[in-house]
């Protein structure tokens, strides 16, 4: 552990995909060993884990793999998050599993993510799985993919192996208006290329994965949005040192947000001005995304969770309808015409499901459509219609105001992942022109 | 427990946004989310509080998510009987004077009832599930917030930060609802209930780092001090009524601090001088152990200890 006093931007919070088998739990257990992150009494329990099994050297794999069930199969079910820091940066990783039944835990790593690693067996190559991961890491606005081609050390650590797996996926992501792609050959079970450069591909220049993770810029790629402040609680204290105190708190999901400031608060429309806020106690003038505060208002308006609080002159648009990029994680089916809960942000809300246009298939990434329904792991557009007005920002602006999930009133199951919005690609203008179809399926 | 001391950090260079979080500031916004969240849609929710820093740091937080309102909601500590003392003076002290409700749950009361048997080796820690869940079940808390991070250990890596728990109170790691975005599902049938981890994403180094800036107030077992101890499967535990030192156990006076709070039989202290925070940051930033490799015998029982416990309704 190395003690850091940075900022969270100096935070890289990153994910991990990969079929089975490609090494996925060895190639973090090789981060975290060679960046010194494990400590003595883990490393042991690793040993000693591997000699009952009669391995000859450490199993780096059974440092993550922390089921029972995950170490008599020898495969990750489950998304762990976990913790390390270099001298340059902080890192929170959410290993998550490659199997296909497990994509939901993809999805769920992958929607905090600023970068994704995925791997691929250098003998294989690209494979559907890995068009499933990339795609589902495009869809979910992943800035930063990682090309992890993993067992060099099976093709001989030959660079034209390499290249030919670089060019096929490199076009694949191309093709999805994707994000950036950095591909890096590497050998898990060696640590080649992983902490520290390979001694066997001296034909390779670039960085090794974790140089590459401590050195990739983190910006904020989405498009800048006024500010929003779903409110959570309301607080009132209704004590004699706080007789008339009414604060509405909440996490600044985008924007800033300023004393004086004239305020609109959604559904109802109605607008007052920022008399005060409190970040956790301590009053401020101004406050911004991602902090947790507390406003106070000039009027005594009726708000109450689940309401959003924008700048009076530039408030989104309600509606009641919509259309919505969806990836579903449930084992029950999503049907037209189901009865569903909607959670964006604070607030919940009865929808219907109007309509499932298409489904996306991921081998080609063409739309099937009108599937009728979409079953675990299917990734396709939905239509839906709520009980109640919605203020939605479009995915493609927000990852906080964009998403919602949908729930199963019956049992409380969590559904469904959506993403407000039509387009599937990444929302770079440029690339949008230079295309003649954006990703409408 | 006083307020924030520090101003927030501007980001350095790299063209980072001017309005990035400092890093314990990122952690605190978060855990406040979740702490609002619970208390947004929950009916009646309850904090785990053992006197130990983590659950501590939870319940400043708490106290800074609702000010200038109190908490809104209860706390519970299952006494396993075997707590060090000035623990529990310390847990009362802090009800006392933030005029907190605090629910105990005594180990020993179902020893003495015959429900509960003594183990052989004398840890009391895997007999607190049954106080636990039977008060859950009780008092019909529908969320119930435990201080436990995800890098404590392989098992509580993969846990939530809303993980649903059945009427038996079991947690079965394969049908976790996945957790997307900052949305969190809070949904569950009568009888069900939700065990929240609002401390997730720290570390043991955050903990430290966020009690040294708040300047949180903690039992003085963390610290450095001159104690009774006896070694025992390569740990040191205090000597006391609960059953040590054994035959061919020898007690003496150790200079020792407690890197975790629990149960006296099986947490263990560690040789220390760290008698201030700065210190104990600085002996935990150099430390080839963690936290509950050096100091916790019942998470080596066995390969899946905690995961086993886990799923029958530990926290």
């Amino acid at each position: 552990m190395s003690v850091l006093s940075d900022t969270a931007a100096d935070t890289l919070r990153f994910a991990t995909a990969g079929s089975v088998d490609d090494g996925k739990s060895t190639l973090v257990g090789r981060l975290l060993h060679d960046s010194k992150s494990v400590l003595a009494d883990q490393l042991e329990a690793v040993a000693h884990a591997s000699r009952n099994r009669g391995q000859a050297a450490p199993d780096l794999a059974l440092l993550t793999d922390g089921l029972r069930a995950e170490r008599e199969q020898g495969i990750t079910i489950d998304v762990a998050y976990r913790y390390f820091a270099t001298p340059r940066r902080r890192f929170i990783l959410a290993d998550t599993p490659g199997h296909v039944q497990y994509t939901r835990n993809m999805v769920t790593g992958a929607s905090t993510a600023e970068l994704t690693i995925i791997l691929v067996d250098a003998r294989n190559g690209v494979v559907e799985q890995t068009r499933r991961h990339t795609a589902i890491a495009a869809l979910l606005r992943v800035p930063q993919i990682v090309l992890a081609v993993n067992k060099m050390d099976l093709v001989g650590y030959q660079e034209p192996a390499f290249a030919a797996i670089a060019e096929q996926y490199t076009a694949y992501v191309k093709e999805l208006g994707g994000p950036e792609v950095t591909v890096i050959p590497i050998c898990a079970l060696a640590g080649d290329n992983v902490v520290d450069s390979s001694a066997h591909m001296d034909w390779y220049s670039g960085p090794t994965v974790l140089e590459h993770l401590e050195t990739v810029p983190l910006s904020d790629h989405l498009a800048p949005l006024t500010a929003r402040l779903p409110v959570q609680y309301v607080i009132r204290p209704q004590s004699p040192g706080h007789p008339d105190y009414r604060g509405y708190a909440g996490r600044i999901a985008e924007g800033t947000f300023r004393t004086g400031q004239q305020v609109r608060v959604l559904p109802s429309g109605r607008t007052s001005t920022i008399t005060a806020i409190e970040r956790l106690g301590r009053p401020v003038e101004t406050a911004w995304a991602l902090q947790s505060v507390t406003v106070l208002l000039h009027d005594d308006l009726d708000i109450s969770r689940g309401d959003l609080i924008v700048p009076a002159a530039d408030a989104p648009a309600t509606t009641r309808e919509v259309t919505a990029t969806v990836c579903h994680v449930a084992d029950q089916p999503l049907t037209t015409g189901h009865r569903v809960l909607l959670k964006h942000g604070t607030r919940t809300v009865k929808a219907l499901v109007t309509d499932i246009p298409s489904r996306l298939t991921l081998e080609d990434l063409s739309p099937y459509p009108h599937p009728g329904q979409l079953v675990a792991n299917d990734i396709g557009q939905v239509r839906l219609r709520t009980a109640e007005p919605l203020p939605l920002d479009t995915y493609a602006h927000s990852r906080r105001t964009g998403s919602f999930i949908l729930i199963d009133p019956a049992d409380g199951t969590t559904l469904t992942a959506g993403m407000v919005g039509e387009s599937f690609a990444l929302p770079d203008p440029a690339a949008h022109a230079a295309k003649d179809e954006g990703w409408d399926f | 427990m006083t307020p924030a001391l520090d101003a927030v950090t501007a980001a350095g260079g790299g063209g980072e946004s001017p309005y990035a979080l400092s890093h314990p500031d990122a952690l605190e916004s978060e855990a406040v989310h979740i702490l609002r969240e619970v208390a947004g849609e929950f009916d009646n929710p309850v904090l785990l509080f053992s006197g130990g820093k983590d659950s501590i740091v939870m319940l400043h937080l708490a106290l800074k998510a609702f000010t200038p309102a109190p908490v809104p909601f209860a706390l519970l500590h299952v006494d396993t009987g075997h707590n060090f003392p000035e623990v529990l003076a310390f847990r009362d002290r802090v009800v006392a004077e933030h005029g907190l409700r605090l629910h105990v749950a005594l180990v020993q009361d179902y020893i003495d009832r015959g429900v509960l048997k003594e183990r052989p080796d004398g840890t009391r820690n895997p007999l607190q599930t049954r106080p636990l869940t039977d008060t859950i079940q009780r008092e019909r808390f529908d969320a119930v917030f435990g201080g436990g991070r995800r890098d404590e250990e392989k098992a509580r890596a993969k846990e939530r930060v809303f993980s649903l728990r059945d009427e038996f109170s079991q947690w079965d790691p394969r049908r976790q609802r996945p957790e997307l975005w900052n949305l969190y599902n809070g949904r569950h049938l009568p009888r069900e209930h939700v065990r929240v981890f609002p401390l997730s994403n720290w570390t043991e180094l955050d903990v430290w780092q966020y009690i040294a800036r708040e300047r949180i107030e903690l039992p003085a077992i963390y610290f450095a001090h001159e104690r009774e101890v006896f070694q025992r499967h390569h740990m040191w535990l205090t000597a006391g009524p609960w059953g040590g030192p054994e035959e061919g156990e020898r007690a003496e006076k150790r200079r020792v601090r407690y890197r975790t709070v629990g149960d006296m039989s099986c947490t263990g202290a560690v040789d220390s001088d760290a008698d201030t925070i700065d210190k104990v940051i600085t002996e935990i930033a150099a430390s080839r152990l963690t936290e509950r490799g050096a100091t916790r015998a019942d998470d080596k029982l066995s390969e899946a200890a905690m995961e086993d416990r886990k799923r029958e309704g530990y926290f």
